[in-house]
């Protein structure tokens, strides 16, 4: 006799327990503690914050660590506990300029004033495995170039745009809207674009801006400037009036200087792709201005023909908690669709096989 | 560490209220699926957080909730959810559709007649009926507005055409208030005819495609269809294995690998109440 | 004869450059007027500033529509537009595929518009579309295949079933037979010729190609760089050219 399936509620606490334990592991072996995961993965740390909208670093060695290395995983995680915290209000912009660097190039030009500053970066290493990696991590203080890096770093663009030779960069005139405040509406202003692509899914950026490389959307582009360091975090409140400094946080920002447009009679100027993001991500802030200069084809008169461009196209499927919530949804029941589904074919199969069947009659 | 401290059912009441406004609005427009700024939620997009935030929003400690999912109160999505409200919010729970206040539902509305008061609420992952013959939103959108649906009828005519039938067995589209074309959720077109004219409330959440929409009660719903082929409910040849019940719909069992089947009520509270009916 | 369109002084430029300008025509319920000229003329731009597709920079067209009104066209909503476009106008675009749904059948295509203004009874609708396809000669066997499985030919044929089945009483056309071969092209100008006449349609119908104009229209319009440099009936302006540029156009087609 069938028993109808029962014990949902039983069958998930069991499975969480057994998550738990998976996650711990053998248990000989100590646990990672979050400040191992914040000093010693901070560039997965860094992308947790960075997808996950919120700088803090703590947290998100903490959702690094729960969810077992699932970065995607980790980035819900952050996004959940996102939305439930107070909001103040919004910071004064960054001051990136006045910015404390530990890196900084320009593929533009050979020399800038302030200098081309290496810094910390897998950029020039072998990729070979470091077998003696795990006995010989010792590594102290690295020796560096007596550098004072309070030296005057002009912005590479600003030097450009002082001779004409490149678009101004956009002015604010109205207050920028929040992409996570507002329902995104098609046509989206650049500063949701750019919101958006800041909190989207490097690897679909990244494949987005590779594909403007290879002729999907060209936009000739040129990395002006790259810069990785701290910044203050400035923000009036209302009770004072005035601004006060409440901190500062490591960003990395990219300005792509990109394909000109003008003509014999307008005189052409380079234009212009911005990528800023949390922490060091150096990949993601270069696909986020390659993919901000692509969808800009519509404010620069350019045909949309690749997926690059599309402005829906990419904003709507950048989020990865979003995407992955969805394409996994598909393990949830859906055995009344499929029910329905199958009521159907068997009657199209039988009215057409039924009919074969007396025909040969 | 700072942890955070949640809220009645976890939304914070800013957040409650722009959904709220959201609802009205729907209310105001039957069918007309309205724009919010979805939050993220601790479940999945794709697993019910539309239905969730509706759910939070109008949560009061006077309700008594029911979740199902599939018809059924035991499947691991209704369960999870059901968890969450009890933990964010201590609600009375039940299985019993008739003493529930609010109902929460992925891809079935109950076999149990609803009553003026309860509040259906329904999962969507999709809410845009027009989405799959037009991608765009800014098309879909004025096709909304200037009430252009001839394509909704041209994916019929197709069905037609291909099959001899139309071929949409879930998700079938209907007509509001003789004005709005809507996507039902994916329920079985079998419980469109409940839609029409029910005198509970019921309303629609899709969290990751941020719109909610609503049928206010005693609203008519009509389910699209030809006059020379008419809209019909899906039937089986044979009544519930374990209660009898004929007119409801059936999950099918596959019971050995020789073809063997059963096929049993979809909603396990009428089922259940069918089966004490009985004894 | 009733003027049917009326355009006065359009214009469209985009920044410093002249899409066209100073155009201005009367059309009559039943004529075909062809407007030709090389790419660049602005033939094309001005078309589609015609039919609303495009929003000219100057000028206004105003219309008689089918309740009897003149309006102009910019004082209609989008709403209006839009319904105009599907009920009494037409549209034949250069490439099918921009005025087909490549997606669905040949049937389902002429039976949208029916389906778009009310019409509910498959069985009627499906024998509305058969004998517009059976007009277009498009045979029944076909009706049910998507627009993929059609010949470029077919797919023109289509695309004016599709645009017919409302009894529009305007036809825009822009380079209707272009990217056809020869004797595709001339069978497709006879059916269209023959369509014309027998549903007593107007019809604007851009083209670089003379024996187009001369088969298809009563009266026509030379454009150079955006403007029009010549106009008048078609067996006039082709037998007896003014402008040098006509002149030159008219020349240079091999005489066959």
């Amino acid at each position: 006799m069938y028993v109808a399936v029962k014990g949902g509620e039983q069958a998930i606490d069991a499975a969480h327990r057994l998550l738990a334990e998976e996650r711990r592991g053998d248990t000989s072996v100590p646990s990672l503690t979050l400040n191992q995961i914040a000093e010693q993965l901070t560039l997965a740390v860094d992308r947790v914050m960075n997808e996950g909208s919120l700088y803090d670093r703590e947290w998100a060695a903490l959702a690094v660590k729960q969810s077992r290395g699932d970065l995607i995983e980790a980035i819900f995680l952050i996004r959940a506990a996102r939305t439930t915290l107070a909001r103040f209000g919004y910071a004064d912009p960054l001051n990136t300029k006045s910015m404390r660097v530990k890196r900084r190039v320009s593929a533009a030009f050979k020399d800038i004033p302030g200098g081309q500053i290496l810094g910390p970066t897998f950029d020039y290493t072998h990729r070979l495995l470091d077998f003696d990696l795990p006995q010989q991590d010792k590594a102290g203080p690295a020796a560096t170039a007596p550098a004072n890096l309070n030296r005057d770093m002009p912005r590479v663009l600003e030097m450009l745009g002082a001779e004409g030779l490149i678009e101004q960069p956009s002015s604010a005139e109205e207050a920028p809207q929040d992409l996570t405040q507002d329902p995104l509406n098609f046509p989206a202003g650049r500063d949701l674009r750019l919101q958006n692509l800041a909190r989207g899914d490097e690897g679909f950026l990244l494949a987005l801006a590779y594909s403007t490389q290879r002729g999907y959307g060209r936009t000739h582009p040129f990395a002006g400037e790259i810069r990785l360091g701290m910044v203050e975090v400035s923000f009036t409140p209302e009770e004072l009036g005035f601004p006060i400094v409440i901190g500062e946080i490591m960003v990395t920002e990219c300005e792509m200087i990109n394909q000109f447009k003008g003509s014999m009679s307008i005189p052409p100027q380079f234009t212009r792709g911005y990528g800023l993001g949390f922490g060091q991500c150096e990949r993601k802030v270069m696909s986020m201005a390659l993919v901000d200069r692509a969808l800009r084809a519509g404010e620069l008169g350019e045909e949309r023909v690749a997926p690059a461009q599309d402005e829906e196209f990419v904003m709507s499927h950048s989020d990865n908690v979003q995407s992955t919530g969805f394409v996994e949804h598909l393990k949830l029941p859906h055995y009344v669709d499929f029910q329905s589904e199958l009521v159907m074919l068997r009657r199209m199969r039988a009215d057409i096989l039924g009919d074969t069947r007396e025909a040969a009659e | 560490m700072n942890a955070p401290v949640y809220n009645f059912a976890y939304l914070n009441e800013q957040t409650k209220r722009m959904i709220r406004r959201a609802i009205l609005k729907a209310v105001a427009i039957p069918g007309y699926q309205v724009p919010f700024a979805s939050r993220e939620m601790p479940m999945p997009y794709g697993w019910g957080t539309g239905g969730v935030q509706v759910t939070a929003a109008i949560l009061t400690p006077d309700d008594t909730l029911k979740v199902i999912d599939q018809g059924a109160d035991d499947t691991t999505n209704a369960v999870s959810i059901r968890k969450f409200f009890v933990k964010t919010s201590g609600v009375a729970t039940t299985e019993k559709t008739e003493d529930a206040t609010i109902i929460q539902t992925r891809h079935r509305i109950p076999e149990t007649p609803l009553t003026a008061g309860q509040i259906l609420v329904l999962q969507v992952p999709i809410p845009e009926p027009l989405r799959f013959l037009e991608p765009r939103e800014t098309e879909t959108r004025k096709m909304h507005a200037l009430e252009e649906y001839g394509v909704m009828h041209v994916k019929l005519y197709e069905d037609i055409a291909r099959y001899g039938q139309i071929a949409t067995t879930y998700a079938y589209p209907a007509k509001v208030a003789d004005r709005y074309v809507f996507d039902p959720s994916p329920i079985p077109k079998f419980d469109n005819p409940k839609l029409d004219n029910s005198p509970a409330l019921q309303l629609f959440g899709a969290g990751r495609e941020k719109r909610i929409y609503a049928v206010p009660p005693f609203t008519k719903v009509k389910s699209l269809d030809f006059e020379d082929h008419p809209f019909e409910v899906q039937t089986w040849d044979q009544p519930c294995s374990i209660c009898g019940a004929e007119g409801s719909f059936l999950d099918e069992i596959v019971t050995d690998d020789k073809g063997g089947r059963m096929f049993v009520c979809s909603d396990t509270d009428f089922c259940a109440k069918q089966q004490d009916a009985k004894l | 004869m009733k003027t049917l369109l009326s355009a006065r002084d359009i214009g469209k430029s985009y920044g410093n450059r002249v899409g066209c300008e100073n155009v201005s025509f009367d059309l009559h319920a039943g004529e075909v007027l062809a407007v030709v000229g090389e790419s660049g003329s602005g033939k094309t731009t001005l078309l589609r500033c015609l039919s609303g597709h495009l929003q000219s920079s100057s000028g206004e067209v105003t219309y008689a529509m089918r309740d009897g009104r003149t309006v102009n066209l910019a004082s209609l909503s989008e709403a209006e537009r839009r319904l105009l476009m599907r009920t009494d106008w037409g549209f034949v675009h250069q490439d099918a595929r921009e005025g087909l749904r490549m997606g669905v059948s040949g049937g389902a295509n002429v039976g949208e518009r029916l389906m778009a203004v009310g019409a509910r009874h498959y069985g009627n609708i499906r024998a509305v579309s058969e004998d517009w396809l059976a007009r277009v000669e498009i045979s029944k066997d076909r009706m049910d295949d998507s627009p993929w499985a059609y010949s470029g030919g077919m797919r023109q044929r289509l695309q004016i079933a599709r645009n017919l089945v409302t009894s529009p009483r305007l036809i825009f056309m822009d380079e209707p037979t272009g990217g056809l071969d020869v004797s595709v092209q001339a069978r497709l100008l006879d059916l269209i010729r023959g369509l014309v006449r027998k549903f007593n349609l107007a019809a604007i119908v851009v083209t670089h190609d003379l024996a187009v104009a001369r088969l298809l229209s009563s009266r026509m319009m030379v454009m150079q760089q955006g403007r029009v440099i010549e106009t008048g009936l078609t067996d006039q302006v082709l037998e007896d050219p003014q402008a040098p540029y006509t002149q030159l156009l008219v020349s240079s087609v091999l005489q066959v």
